[in-house]
């Protein structure tokens, strides 16, 4: 090799194979695709828009919940707080909407709540130095216990105008898509605009490349890092209204252990825990393809539910395992 | 070359009480050339370059900028004042894309507050043209070579107002092709009438890209040359230290008589090597020898020692231990066939920290042991005691947690640790680096005494006279390659000096 | 004083108290201890019972944590342990043999073992991020466990096997005598043994310790093998409880709980030093916290509450960032001034300040390594 100059060295020929850093991602994909033909060969009505649709319908908050913990799982952190938001985000709105206040101020005090618990997060994990995992573990024991404070007993839903929102459906050719379904979307629709158009973003990914790196490069790390927590807290607490939604009724005891799934989700869906690879999209794919688990299993009659958290073990081994041999090869 | 230095240091002293790092050092850097700053390890290179980037306050001595005096709060401040740095290792993000990596942070472009990446990458090819690199700006940076990641660390620095480029040892995980389109790059940049100050320890490259080279010592200035003026064999004296009036006090601290080189040797490596790290060499220790590596740094000492001990996996080449085969894949295959390792890196693979000195001492002889059968409390005193007094390690407090050591009493631990264990073969990797005078003196005699004692000793330093003045023999290295072993007796350091900078022996 | 505050169990210890006094404030009665028909009755006897099973948990973290991991699975592997176990004595021909009930505790134990060799096995082996490969079998775990008791939860009754846990020995509970014996034995055995300091070598500096021939990986293996077992254990203690294999609510939690006596206890979640006393007053605060709840009249639901407060105040006090601040304001006190303390940005290369008692014999000691990249 005769280099003269530093492009013969550096130059490569473009290549037109699938970007390594959308394999994980192509593999949820495979593996979601593959779930669904295994269900529609077994049974015959498996592959209709019905289940297609209640899919996201059943799904909607843990796709809210994926996405918050994508942001803090980017960073390599992680938010165990998640469910136990949730369901201080379903108490709240259930008790205040019985309290007769109305429905918008309802929203929005949930939603601050989550944010405002995931503030607390941030601050303790920048600025005193507190892991994250038992910041927010305590985080996760304090929105539980508030719940019960608030409403010990399961409150419904009787709001007329929540539950106008609530019920409100539209159907797009055979699929049917509910208000929180469109919400759902919607806010990872934000949150993958947010992630690779704003110098926020594409701080998220930068410190979970290298948070030194990160601060030499002048990035605000510090900030970033405790707005992920926020981002979070806010995700979890708008999956408490989806929740709420789905389920019309405000209960302490909603979403334990939901943490697990959403950190599951995002897993499958490629995302290292190591931080700064991974996207929302296969958070999204990986939620979906733990509901369509579930489906089957359900439309197998004969077959337990708890196969649904065997078979999300063995899965969830699979991808850490192929993630392991992917980085392995790299170095 | 025009007149005015665009960087001027005058007399600048860097203390951290109550050690002095730089002692009045003058500096100076012209636009448009290529800037050599030249020393051995402690010399004070990266103290100068923290000096000048604001990373350390200077306790005396002004710095000039384009004629006005600064005070950069850091490296930031100093970027914003043209001066960008670039180190060793890349520290860039990895998993973002080439084109962030060149704009993120102030120089990125948006579009209604979005970022606008065709525009992103468009700058960024445009900034990748101008160093001659042909990347495709979206890809991901780590999709690219460590060389490439080198190159894009300095596009980034040279976006916007640079007017001086400090590289960092660039080249230490380069190939000779990555370096040399980096000098390419180097080239460009100094015709643009960028000043670039070029840190290496490998003197060909130096020599093959500087114009005018500066030499520190022991955090003083030796003198400024222009490279043309100053051959390698000049120059390497003037960085490892040798005064006349020294040498002749130095006495040889063993006895006259060499201990044998005949029979079996104690251990015996024949074409051991690693690729990238160090080329297939030979070596013999004998019993009771002390075996002196010379060379600069990044010459192959360290994976030398590293291959010989089990630290790292050889690739190729053989080892035997009294004349017996044996596979040293692991530090403890090492350990169990007597042989001892202490790494250049005190801090990363010595100390444990957070243990006392007395866990520290007998760390290595009790994982030899296994969990299962604890040393008793009695013996680990003997030992503990034994080497505290004949060490001289302070505190003498067997209790006191090893973080809170200095320098060098955690290195007189950790050679205790090693002689503890009794090993037949030492392998000491600049085991008298950044330690006192004191601690270094003492140091040296115990080595010679171990050999007097019938141990053998393999022992790295960046310090000529002190390999020299150790050794029975002497194993030369330069470029990752034995180039000679010599006797010490009758070696002289011209000679030692001429092969390390690349000459034949005189 | 000073010194009383730098101790390790000071805040633990403190927070314990203050647990008591409020309880005894509350119900004056609640140390009170009496003796009938050759049993101990009261709070405290009532605290150490329930605090059994967590006890032997916290222990197997604790070690698990020095080596810089964390086990979530050990909730996952109480389900299974105590299902496996009831499951055998139900389908046995004479539940009520000493021979069943041993054969049961062994089969668990020993399943228990096997799930510790697996979590060990990803991490060393393998080299999964512990919290990753121990999710894992946190999540199939339960499932398994469900797969055993079909789903149903089984009431067994059989008497040498509830007498695990609620048999009185000598006064107390043999759950007490249980979980404190293993827990004195294993304090000794860690202690007594090189595996403390081969433990928190290995915590402590990975690199440092391979060159020394520690054994990191045996070692590491062995504590995720001993922190399965012993939730194996835990698992069988909270069977003999309930007496019923509940594969979905059994030990639920248990895992984060462990992990808050061990935080609580005050060793750290990055590794290393571990002290099981602290662990051990952990366990306490916490099962203490539990009964306070009870004894205040609150709903127990709101335990988490108190239970977030404690570890925010605790995990505060314990921030390297808050002691320093503790530090730099008692300095200023002391001396009236306003001492500026000037640390070059480069936390690595720092002239690191040297105790007085450990004053550098001589001069250039603290050179920065040249090596050293600013960071």
């Amino acid at each position: 090799m005769t280099a003269t100059t530093a492009g013969t060295v550096a130059r490569r020929a473009p290549s037109f194979r699938l970007d390594r850093r959308y394999l994980p991602v192509a593999g949820t994909f495979v593996v979601l695709a593959l779930m669904l033909v295994i269900g529609g060969t077994r049974h015959e009505n498996f592959l209709t828009p019905t289940v297609f649709s209640n899919l996201f319908i059943n799904n909607a908050h843990l796709i809210a919940l994926a996405v918050g913990m994508t942001f803090v799982i980017l960073t390599g952190g992680i938010d165990l707080s998640v469910g136990s938001v949730l369901a201080l985000s379903t108490v709240i709105i259930a008790s205040l909407l019985q309290a007769g206040l109305p429905t918008g101020v309802v929203l929005v005090v949930a939603v601050l709540a989550g944010a405002l618990i995931g503030l607390a997060h941030g601050v303790m994990i920048q600025g005193f130095g507190v892991q994250p995992f038992v910041a927010t573990l305590a985080g996760m024991f304090f929105a539980r216990g508030l719940c019960f404070v608030i409403a010990p007993e399961s409150i419904s839903i009787g709001d007329a105008s929540f539950k106008a929102i609530a019920g409100w459906d539209s159907w797009i050719g055979y699929f049917r898509v509910t208000m929180a379904v469109v919400i759902a979307l919607v806010v990872a629709g934000i949150a993958f605009v947010v992630l690779h158009y704003t110098r926020f973003g594409r701080t998220v990914y930068a410190v979970g490349g290298g948070e030194q790196s990160a601060l030499l490069m002048g990035l605000p790390v510090a900030r970033t890092k405790v707005l992920v927590y926020v981002v979070s807290g806010t995700c979890a607490a708008l999956g408490g209204v989806l929740f709420a939604m789905f389920s019309s009724s405000g209960y302490a005891l909603s979403g334990v252990a939901m943490e697990l799934d959403a950190i599951a989700a995002v897993v499958i869906g490629g995302t290292l825990l190591t931080g700064g690879t991974g996207f929302v999209l296969g958070s999204v794919l990986g939620v979906l393809t733990l509901g369509a688990i579930q489906t089957i299993i359900q439309f197998e009659g004969n077959l337990s539910s708890w196969w649904t958290k065997i078979v999300i073990g063995v899965l969830l081994l699979v991808f850490v395992v192929l993630q392991r041999v992917l980085t392995l090869r790299k170095t | 070359m025009t007149t005015q230095p665009v960087v001027e240091l005058t007399g600048i002293t860097v203390e951290f009480p109550p050690v002095t790092a730089l002692a009045g050092v003058d500096f100076r850097l012209f636009p448009g050339e290529i800037h050599a700053l030249m020393g051995e390890n402690g010399a004070g290179k990266s103290t100068l370059i923290k000096a000048l980037t604001g990373v350390y306050q200077t306790a005396a001595g002004t710095i000039t900028v384009d004629g006005a005096e600064q005070s950069f709060t850091g490296p930031g401040d100093a970027r914003a004042h043209g001066i960008s740095t670039v180190f060793q290792e890349v520290n860039l993000c990895g998993n973002l894309t080439v084109a962030e990596n060149i704009m993120l942070g102030a120089a990125e472009p948006r579009f209604l507050g979005a970022l606008h990446w065709r525009r992103m990458r468009k700058l960024a090819a445009a900034h990748l043209e101008r160093m001659g690199l042909d990347i495709d700006p979206g890809s991901s940076l780590d999709s690219h070579s460590l060389a490439v990641q080198q190159l894009v660390a300095i596009c980034r620095a040279t976006v916007g107002d640079c007017k001086v480029l400090i590289l960092d040892e660039p080249t230490s995980s380069l190939d000779a092709d990555e370096v040399a389109s980096l000098f390419a790059v180097m080239r460009k940049l100094r015709d643009d009438g960028v000043a670039i100050l070029f840190v290496s320890h490998f003197l060909d490259q130096v020599y093959e890209v500087s114009d005018r080279m500066t030499v520190l010592r022991n955090g003083g200035l030796v003198g400024e040359w222009f490279t043309r003026d100053l051959p390698a064999g000049e120059l390497v004296p003037h960085m490892i230290g040798r005064s006349a009036e020294l040498l002749e006090t130095v006495e040889r601290v063993h006895d006259a008589a060499a201990p044998s080189a005949s029979g079996t040797p104690r251990l015996q490596a024949l074409g051991l090597g690693r690729k990238g790290s160090i080329q297939p060499y030979d070596l013999d220790v004998y019993p009771g020898e002390v075996v002196g590596l010379a060379g600069l740094l990044g010459s192959g000492r360290s994976e030398l020692a590293r291959l010989l001990t089990g630290a790292d996996r050889a690739d190729s080449g053989t080892t035997s231990v009294e004349g017996k085969q044996v596979r040293l894949t692991t530090p403890r295959a090492g350990l169990a066939n007597g042989i001892a390792f202490t790494s250049e890196d005190r801090k990363g693979e010595g100390v444990v920290g957070g243990l006392t000195v007395r866990e520290n001492i007998v760390l290595a002889l009790q994982a030899e042991r296994g969990w299962v059968r604890p040393l008793p409390r009695k013996q680990v005193d003997e030992i503990v005691d034994k080497y505290i007094e004949q060490l001289g390690i302070r505190p003498a407090n067997p209790d006191a947690l090893m973080r809170n050591l200095s320098g060098g009493n955690q290195q007189k631990v950790l050679l205790a640790r090693w002689l503890a264990t009794a090993p037949r073969l030492l392998v000491l990797d600049e085991p008298t680096r950044g330690i006192d005078v004191g601690a270094k003196a003492e140091i040296q005699k115990v080595v010679a005494d171990l050999g007097r004692d019938g141990m053998s000793v393999v022992f790295i330093s960046s310090e000529l006279e002190e390999v020299l003045r150790l050794s029975h023999r002497i194993a030369v290295l330069r470029d990752r390659k034995v180039v000679a072993t010599l006797d010490a007796e009758g070696t002289t350091s011209d000679q030692v000096v001429a092969l390390i900078a690349g000459g034949e022996p005189s | 004083m000073r010194q009383a505050v730098r101790h390790h169990l000071f805040w633990p210890v403190v927070a314990l108290v203050a647990l008591v006094v409020a309880n005894t404030v509350a119900r004056p009665s609640f140390l009170a201890v009496s003796f009938a028909d050759g049993h101990l009755f009261g709070a405290p006897v009532d605290i150490l019972r329930a605090a059994a099973p967590l006890l032997l948990i916290a222990l197997g973290m604790t070690l698990v944590i020095a080596t810089r991991g964390i086990d979530l699975s050990v909730g996952a592997v109480v389900a299974v342990s105590g299902a496996v176990a009831l499951e055998y004595i139900s389908t046995s021909a004479n539940p009520e043999s000493p021979g069943t009930v041993f054969a049961a505790v062994a089969i668990a134990l020993v399943l228990s073992l096997v799930l510790g060799l697996w979590n060990g096995f990803l991490v060393t082996v393998l080299g999964i991020q512990p919290i990753i490969a121990t999710l894992i079998l946190m999540t199939a775990g339960r499932g398994v466990a469900m797969l055993i008791t079909g789903g149903f939860i089984t009431t067994v009754n059989s008497a040498p096997y509830k007498g695990l846990n609620s048999g009185y020995l000598l006064g107390l509970p043999a759950a007490v005598w249980i979980s404190v014996a293993i827990f004195a034995l294993v304090a000794v055995a860690v202690r007594r043994t090189a595996l403390g300091m081969l433990l928190e070598a290995t915590g402590i500096n990975p690199a440092a310790s391979r060159l020394a021939g520690v054994r990191s990986r045996t070692i590491t293996w062995t504590v995720y093998t001993a922190c399965g077992l012993l939730a194996g254990l835990a698992g069988i203690l909270v069977s003999a409880d309930t007496m019923a294999a509940d594969a979905n609510n059994a030990g639920i939690f248990v895992e984060l709980d462990a992990i808050l006596a061990v935080v609580i206890g005050g060793t750290a979640l990055s590794g290393g030093k571990f002290n099981l006393s602290g662990t051990f007053v952990g366990v306490l605060v916490i099962a203490t916290l539990d009964r306070t709840v009870t004894v205040l009249g609150i709903s127990p639901h709101v335990t988490p509450l108190f239970m977030a407060l404690v570890v925010v105040v605790v995990t505060l006090l314990q921030s390297p960032r808050v002691r320093e601040r503790f530090a730099v304001a008692a300095l200023r006190r002391r001396t009236g001034t306003a001492t500026p303390v000037v640390v070059p940005d480069d936390g690595a290369a720092a002239p690191v300040p040297v105790p007085a008692d450990a004053a550098p014999s001589s001069s250039d000691e603290n050179l920065p390594d040249e090596k050293e990249v600013v960071r």
